[in-house]
């Protein structure tokens, strides 16, 4: 699949925004007043920046109001309505806090679980797919809720729920990558079932419909970069992931943990970018591709 | 709506014959002239007359090679080439419907035709991801979903003659490749080409439940074979050479030519 940079921005930036709201929501850290504001104005920067770059690959964004009516069917139009209710839940709650130095607890629980739900419904937009076999599996909501809770939880100051959250992820984040590389063919989806001519022979795409390229091909049979796959994991779990917790478990400064979250949004960014280079979608197979 | 509808009063779809298309993509481009000019947004193309042109399709014809297995009757099988027209199947469990977050994807419950609203559409892409055979084309001029309408715009519409109510792909093929119908019909012609020749779903573990069929190639002649036994073959007493030098007039000039 073609990693779209407006698609690994939004996925990364909101994803922490949102587990910076969750942490926020259940009261951790308890803050009111103009410290309230900067963690509720990261969050906010976060989640509806990453809201709007996902606008940015629409063919339409003028008519982007429209996506909240299918809820009935569509994840992705659920996630647009679970990421704008988490937000006005969240404002609400945030507001109390800010200038009238009062937590509305109940409000506060309500904007967490909105906010999981809309990293949980994203996660569905991918985890959804049959046609992409790497991010057909329970393993992709996990993943991405698991990072999300982690992230918010570095941005939260939540250093011990930190320790514990981002060791999740990277468990995680192994299994998925593990399971992924053989996702495909475990699929059982080939050129011979997607001809069907496989009951004659072997069967192999001899000319494709076209001499230059199109739109699917460029959207789902990208294939620059697959090779420095392996590089790139190492890059990711280390910055990602073990480069972070070693800087909190060192003596604690704002310095240091500044550079851990840097350190871990790298990290999940290079995370993303292979969530997408890797996948494969079985369209690919009838140009003689993966 | 994108919930799909129970069922459809009909089924409105395309039998493919695999057996017979010539991959002319004839019906490439009367599908692309079609709907260029009529339903919806033109079929855009991008840099057509440059190093590196594009554009939307509805229809694309790909060429496989299938080499059949060896086995003791047939040592050294011959490679066969099938041209592989592709369009929507318009699924009764059509995947890309379900996932428009904005209803511009449906699927008509009177004909079964999967269809685009192009004015709701926000060109998300996310139908085009679920459609695991590459019906979908975003138009890169017009940022909206295009793909295979059944040519609605042909099949109902009492302008045109009776003969031209089918789509543009089925009405221009010259082998007779694409035939048009309802499957909902068990006497239409598409359900009974259906029963009679095998006709099969592309990639059925993929759950979508195509409406359209494909017909299995037929076996082609093995000429490097013996007849099996009992068979007999009438033209080669009429193709033996009747002689092995020529006489006459020929074998007049044959040695003629041959002295110069």
């Amino acid at each position: 699949m073609h990693p779209a940079p407006s698609v690994i921005t939004f996925t990364t930036l909101s994803g922490l925004g949102f587990g910076l709201l969750f942490w926020l929501g259940i009261g951790l850290p308890a803050v009111t007043g103009w410290v309230a504001f900067t963690f509720f104005a990261i969050a906010y920067a976060l989640a509806v920046g990453g809201l709007m770059a996902s606008t940015f690959h629409l063919g339409h964004p003028e008519r982007a109001i429209k996506a909240f009516s299918q809820w009935r069917s569509s994840w992705l139009s659920r996630e647009g309505i679970c990421a704008v209710a988490a937000l006005v839940v969240m404002a609400a709650y945030g507001a109390g806090l800010v200038f009238f130095d009062a937590r509305i607890a109940m409000l506060g629980w309500i904007g967490a679980a909105l906010s999981l739900a809309t990293v949980f419904t994203t996660s569905m937009i991918y985890a959804q797919m049959n046609t992409v076999p790497r991010w057909k599996t329970p393993l992709t909501p996990a993943l991405l809720i698991a990072i999300s809770l982690a992230g918010g939880a570095l941005l939260a100051g939540q250093i011990s729920a930190v320790l514990i959250l981002i060791p999740i992820a990277a468990v995680l984040q192994v299994l998925w990558w593990a399971r992924g590389d053989s996702a495909f063919a475990v699929s059982g989806t080939t050129l011979a079932t997607a001809t069907g001519l496989g009951d004659i022979g072997t069967v192999r795409a001899f000319e494709p419909p076209h001499t230059g390229t199109n739109y699917l091909l460029r959207e789902m049979a990208y294939q620059v970069g697959r090779k420095h796959a392996r590089k790139l994991r190492v890059i990711a779990l280390a910055l990602g992931y073990a480069l972070p917790v070693a800087l909190l478990l060192a003596p604690f400064s704002h310095a240091l943990a500044l550079v851990a979250v840097i350190s871990h949004v790298a990290g999940i960014l290079a995370s993303r970018w292979l969530f997408f280079a890797e996948a494969e979608h079985v369209v690919g197979l009838y140009y003689g591709r993966r | 709506m994108t919930t799909l509808p129970k069922s459809t009063t009909r089924k409105l779809g395309l039998v493919i014959d695999l057996d017979t298309c010539v991959g002319c993509h004839a019906c490439v481009v009367s599908c692309k002239g079609w709907n260029t000019e009529n339903y919806g947004a033109p079929l855009s193309d991008q840099n057509p007359y440059g190093a590196d042109p594009s554009g939307t399709f509805l229809n694309r014809v790909h060429s496989y090679e299938v080499q059949p297995l060896a086995t003791s009757a047939m040592p050294h099988p011959a490679a066969q080439l099938i041209h592989f027209p592709k369009s929507c199947l318009h699924c009764q469990d059509a995947p890309c419907v379900t996932v428009c977050p904005t209803g511009a994807s449906y699927k008509r419950v009177e004909d079964g035709i999967v269809l685009v609203n192009e004015s709701d559409c926000i060109g998300c892409g996310l139908c085009a991801w679920a459609c695991p055979y590459g019906a979908r084309e975003m138009d890169q001029a017009e940022g909206v979903m295009k793909k295979c309408t059944l040519c609605v715009d042909r099949i109902y519409n009492e302008n045109l003659p009776e003969i031209d109510r089918v789509p543009a792909c089925v009405r221009t093929c010259p082998a007779g490749a694409r035939h048009f119908g309802d499957f909902a019909d068990p006497d239409s012609t598409v359900s009974r080409l259906t029963a009679e020749r095998g006709g099969m779903d592309l990639m059925p573990e993929q759950g979508t439940g195509p409406v359209n069929k494909y017909l299995p190639p037929r076996p082609k002649d093995r000429l490097d074979q013996p007849k099996p036994d009992g068979e007999i073959d009438i033209l080669a007493p009429f193709l033996t050479p009747v002689m092995e030098e020529p006489a006459g007039f020929l074998g007049w000039l044959d040695r003629a030519l041959e002295r110069i």
